[in-house]
């Protein structure tokens, strides 16, 4: 699926990026693991090399554009080019209404969330624009489309993501460079795991609202990932896909 | 190819398609007997289903339905039952392009024979094949929508209302069906190759097919990506959504358009008479000109 390609992960520290990661390795691909997490990127590198997989890891602080610049450069090293891109990093909400959301929060989500997510399809874009197009995914949320209680800040960089995914859709489309998102809904991360435990009710909550009855594993959304970053996508532009259990039914 | 790669594998599981002798549906047929899937085409072109399944060898069955007849249905999925022990998949496919008017002149047959035949098929598939895909523990439906079914000025009146119903009536069915771990999605294709737009220009289906290879190179220009939509675009987002790849997606649309639905520019407006229409017409004439 991925045999002699080379994909950058975002967030390959955890969650839904180190199952990325691992699924892109095991069908062929050479990853470019990147995240702000040294030790949880170290760990993703290892289980991958331990497997027979190709990587590397680039420690990169998303919402620094030196550092996304840096990971693109480090991935065309490594690797000559680079055939797609999962900006999947991301940081969850702090949980407040927004009246009383501190400037300090919502400029901390927004600068990783979004404008971490546009410094790396900057470089991203410029680098497959050399080698005649690519596949770029990005981790937005069922929050990216609907409401989400107690998450001004994490609402509003995921639907921003979703705007700055269709705009480059119209604008790259021409030059072969497919640009998509998708749509998670809870799923079992460690992002995830630590809001449950500051917000007793909430795990019950996000059951309640997947019409499935359950939250998802990191491997299940990573799928949805793998599969837009695939040739088998290869007419698929604009589009954001939700893997979200029926979230977005309700 | 890993585990839960081989997540992309139909080894074992049944599929029904409907309409699935032509187009969309045949390209689906074609990469889920690739994957491993027993498959049923259930479709009214018989004499090409027959040849079509003593050329797939034992894994493909056809068998004639009509999609606006609810009994046609019951059969087909009970036909999918007793061929292959089971049904795990249903790709509610079958269409035509229905009447062409605008709703000024609609008259009730027209509106109501393209509705029963867009969605009220896809409702009746989706009703039949609840018990099969119960007694398995669960399943995935697919319905064939469209980009008409999101925006205006795609296709006709009568056929991008049902084609909006076939979006929600995926939505609806997924939340009823979701304890029964029975999946229910929708693919939005744009401007795909087709025998489809012979339909549209009220041709013979002979015409329609002949057109098919005068179409991919107008269809490239249609939309972001260069190049034009081909049925098994279609059949690898079906095969995406049939197997355990998918297993926490339901109740969502697939849209493969190329980006049409993005692009502000869009320039063709099949109703118009300009532009699109042309290049039906262009293609037609080349057919008949081979």
């Amino acid at each position: 699926m991925f045999k002699g390609k080379s994909v950058i992960v975002t967030g390959a520290g955890s969650g839904v990026g180190r199952s990325a990661g691992l699924l892109i390795a095991r069908a062929g691909g050479s990853v470019l693991l990147a995240d702000v997490n040294e030790q949880g990127g170290q760990e993703t590198l290892a289980m991958i090399v331990k497997e027979g997989g190709k990587a590397k890891f680039m420690r990169t602080d998303i919402a620094v554009e030196d550092d996304a610049r840096r990971m693109v450069e480090s991935a065309v090293a490594a690797y000559g080019r680079i055939d797609g891109a999962f900006n999947n990093a991301a940081i969850a909400q702090t949980s407040v209404l927004l009246h009383e959301l501190t400037a300090e929060a919502w400029r901390r989500n927004l600068d990783i969330n979004l404008t971490g997510t546009f410094f790396c399809m900057k470089y991203q874009i410029a680098a497959m624009l050399k080698t005649g197009g690519g596949s770029i995914v990005i981790t937005s949320s069922a929050a990216g489309v609907n409401g989400f209680p107690l998450a001004p800040e994490y609402c509003s960089s995921k639907h921003g993501v979703i705007g700055l995914m269709r705009n480059a859709a119209v604008d790259y489309g021409g030059k072969g460079i497919r640009v998509n998102a998708i749509l998670p809904g809870a799923i079992r991360t460690p992002m995830l795991m630590k809001a449950m435990t500051e917000n007793p009710g909430m795990e019950e909550y996000l059951k309640s609202i997947h019409p499935l009855g359950r939250y998802s594993e990191p491997d299940e959304v990573a799928q949805s990932a793998l599969w837009l970053l695939s040739d088998a996508a290869s007419f698929v532009t604009g589009a954001a896909i939700a893997v979200d259990g029926g979230y977005t039914t309700h | 190819m890993n585990d839960q790669i081989s997540g992309n594998s139909l080894s074992g599981k049944t599929a029904l398609i409907t309409g699935g002798c032509s187009g969309m549906g045949l390209a689906t047929v074609r990469r889920f007997l690739a994957a491993g899937a027993s498959v049923v085409m259930a479709d009214i072109q018989t004499e090409k289903g027959r040849s079509l399944e003593a050329a797939m060898g034992k894994s493909a069955s056809f068998v004639r339905c009509d999609v606006l007849r609810e009994d046609d249905i019951a059969a087909a999925i009970k036909h999918a039952v007793d061929k292959f022990g089971g049904l795990d998949i249903l790709f509610n496919n079958a269409g035509a392009v229905g009447d062409p008017g605008g709703v000024e002149g609609m008259s009730v047959d027209g509106w109501d024979r393209t509705i029963a035949l867009l969605l009220r098929s896809a409702m009746l598939g989706i009703k039949h094949a609840i018990p099969a895909m119960r007694s398995r523990g669960g399943g995935s439906i697919i319905n064939n929508a469209s980009v008409s079914g999101l925006r205006p000025g795609m296709a006709s009146l009568a056929y991008s209302v049902a084609k909006a119903g076939a979006i929600q009536l995926s939505r609806m069915s997924a939340a009823e069906l979701a304890k029964d771990n029975i999946r229910v999605n929708c693919v939005c294709p744009g401007f795909i190759v087709t025998s489809i737009f012979g339909d549209l220009l009220a041709e013979e289906r002979t015409v329609g097919d002949a057109m098919l290879d005068h179409l991919k190179d107008p269809f490239s220009g249609l939309q972001p990506l260069k190049r034009a939509g081909l049925p098994e675009d279609v059949a690898e987002a079906c095969l995406y959504l049939a197997t355990a790849s998918s297993r926490f997606v339901t109740g969502t649309e697939i849209i493969i358009d190329g980006g049409l639905l993005v692009d502000p520019k869009l320039a063709v407006d099949p109703n118009s008479g300009h532009g699109f229409v042309d290049i039906l017409m262009g293609a037609r004439d080349a057919a008949r000109a081979q």
